[in-house]
């Protein structure tokens, strides 16, 4: 294993989605596990060459959902049934039908909030800050062209040996990113 | 660079049947991202820009001043007195946050039925939906009369010792608009995190640079994000699809939980639901033909949108006609004299004419988009849903007036009608609506870019490639 103090990773260009995920799907049978594509759209499979399968998005809106359900009942229950129950003509207090609408309301609610709030702390967003933004060319990351970056924390990273690899597979073009 | 490729957006299939395409041909990655993101970062402002921000401003400064005068003055400046307690600021409330609704239905529920063709129109949909929940809002907000103490909606513990009624539709609707304009908002911001960072990358300006970057959060395409992201995108759409059905629901029990003849009725949820959906659609049609135009995006928003929206604005149409029609026969048909009598009064009584008025535009006005050669006339297509827009506010007026001023009992009837501060309030807000679409348009990328580039991926994917690559 070769150390890089100062350098981030190597960085590719690729000229369309499909050779992307091409060069993608050959760095990871070749053992590469610590490396990143980046593209200006979603490009189907691309996660999956890259060895990540799932998101834990899903389980986390769920909980966030019920959290808003039961504290939204809960909620609504402590202010008409405990703290200030009103008698009507004998009607029940816990009035549960009619704290549906509010019940359902909070659910969506925090759901979504934690869909929002999930997204960007699994991310690590925001950060202003990422080696990749010293290269200028990847600027066009969001607009025209597509990038494998293979990290040099990877336990296969050997400089002139990834060059070499990298090169192998028709890049447009590869870049040493300082660290 | 083999991406550089001419690729007609037509299945085969459909342009044998004449179905215009969703995208115009010869579109690259990057000519897409140009077109669209050059709007928002050229250095000149159009001049017809400015002359239609300055005029929607003066109409922003009219709503600011009429709010100004009914703090100083108190909403008995407005018409409004018993009986008829709701005018002017219930109806521009339920107009308003229904037109909002198409924003919601194209963004989530189309994406969710897989429709290709909502991706060019979504954004500026979405935003149409923030800027009229946010206009809705002000209507219930100053009938309070007090709005300083709106906080007295929120349950929190204060030392009156009361908490806000949960039986209450009321209050029901407090926390569907707000949840509503919240998830909107946030629905909004995550499609649009990818494009800032196009123009962050795209702009030459250091200044522009900053505050793109500072609302692109760092974003960067990698693979991991999009990942969650599409997810993220799709849940939140699945949560936004029955949070904007409820809605329009929790509003129309607002009417529907009162005894008032006319109001007292279970067809209310649906048929405010399928009205709400058709006056959104005309409100996108009326803002997409001029955009369109003026910006020269016929190639990205292409007829096919404009047939479609036609199509689900005459579809939902038809269901509210059905729900007038059902008003009129329960009325009728129920055995109930105060229901009759309502229905006679709004057929007969002084408001007759507003009755008309949206039976014209709701029901006979909207049968000419049965005809293909209408939907495919942007300006047909523009006055059609402008007299949408009014036999939706006349709806609105119609259930509002001629409930509340003719109850039970003659010794407390009366008559409404609306002030001019009535009238400079909802064109204020009408003003201060196109102003933000105005600043919106000049300001963010209108068009999803992102989304128009997964298009031309996908159907360079799905073979809907006529002509072979050049190069």
């Amino acid at each position: 294993m070769d150390t890089n103090p100062g350098l981030y990773g190597l960085l590719a260009e690729f000229d369309s989605p499909q050779t992307l995920l091409q060069a993608t799907r050959s760095a990871y049978e070749a053992g590469y596990r610590r490396m990143d594509a980046y593209a200006p759209f979603p490009i189907e499979g691309l996660p999956d060459a890259l060895g990540f399968h799932r998101t834990r998005m899903p389980l986390l809106i769920l909980i966030g959902g019920l959290v808003g359900a039961v504290s939204g009942f809960a909620l609504q229950y402590y202010c008409a049934a405990v703290s200030y129950p009103i008698n009507v003509g004998g009607r029940p207090l816990n009035s549960w039908p009619s704290w549906i609408p509010v019940t359902f309301e909070l659910t969506v609610l925090i759901a979504s909030l934690t869909a929002v709030f999930g997204l960007l702390a699994l991310c690590g967003l925001p950060m202003p800050y990422h080696p990749l933004f010293h290269v200028p060319r990847f600027s066009r990351a969001t607009r025209d062209a597509f990038f494998l970056c293979i990290e040099s924390t990877d336990p296969r990273f050997n400089l002139p040996a990834t060059k070499d690899f990298l090169a192998g597979l028709n890049p447009r073009e590869i870049t040493e990113v300082p660290q | 660079m083999t991406q550089e490729t001419e690729i007609p957006l037509t299945h085969p299939k459909e342009a044998s049947e004449g179905i215009p395409p969703v995208m115009g041909p010869g579109y690259t990655f990057r000519s897409i991202s140009e077109k669209i993101s050059s709007i928002t970062l050229a250095r000149r402002t159009p001049r017809a820009w400015w002359l239609g921000f300055a005029v929607t401003f003066a109409f922003t400064l009219l709503l600011l001043y009429t709010i100004l005068y009914l703090l100083f003055q108190g909403v008995g400046i407005w018409g409004i007195n018993v009986p008829v307690a709701w005018g002017f600021a219930i109806i521009n409330f339920v107009w308003w946050i229904g037109i909002g609704h198409a924003g919601t239905l194209i963004s989530a529920i189309l994406l969710l039925l897989h429709q290709k063709w909502r991706t060019s129109i979504n954004r500026f949909a979405e935003a149409m939906t923030l800027f009229a929940v946010a206009n809705a809002g002000l209507f219930p907000l100053f009938h309070m009369g007090r709005p300083w103490f709106f906080y007295w909606l929120l349950p929190y513990p204060n030392t009156m010792r009361v908490w806000p009624q949960f039986r209450s539709p009321l209050v029901w609707d407090v926390f569907a608009v707000s949840t509503y304009g919240t998830v909107s908002l946030l629905f909004w911001y995550v499609g649009l995190i990818p494009d800032l960072a196009t123009l962050r990358d795209r702009a030459r300006n250091r200044f522009v640079q900053i505050i793109y970057g500072i609302m692109a959060m760092g974003w960067r395409g990698s693979a991991y994000h999009w990942k969650r992201y599409e997810m993220t995108y799709l849940i939140l759409a699945a949560l936004a699809t029955p949070l904007v059905l409820s809605v329009h629901t929790v509003v129309s029990f607002d009417f529907s939980v009162a005894i008032l003849p006319g109001w007292h009725s279970t067809i209310f949820p649906p048929y405010f639901v399928a009205g709400a959906i058709y006056s959104g659609f005309a409100m996108v049609l009326v803002l997409a033909i001029p955009l369109r135009t003026f910006y020269g995006l016929q190639d990205f928003i292409t007829m096919r949108h404009l047939q479609n929206m036609a199509k689900v604005t005459l579809a939902t149409g038809l269901i509210v006609g059905y729900g007038y029609g059902i008003e009129a026969f329960m009325g009728f048909y129920s055995g109930n004299i105060y229901e009759k009598f309502t229905q006679l009064n709004r057929m007969f009584g002084p408001y007759a004419v507003y009755y008309w008025a949206l039976i014209f535009c709701n029901v006979i006005a909207i049968q000419s988009l049965w005809f293909k050669s209408v939907r495919n006339n942007p300006v047909w297509l523009f006055l059609i849903s402008l007299i949408v827009l009014v036999g939706m506010w006349l709806e609105r007026y119609v259930i509002v007036i001629t409930s509340l001023h003719r109850d039970f009992l003659p010794s407390s009837w009366g008559n409404y009608a609306p002030t001019v501060w009535d009238w400079t309030m909802y064109l204020g807000t009408i003003g201060f609506f196109l102003a933000l679409m105005f600043l919106f348009v000049r300001l963010l990328p209108m068009i999803s870019i992102s989304e128009m580039q997964t298009l031309l991926a996908e159907s360079k994917e799905a073979g809907e490639v006529t002509t072979e690559e050049k190069r």
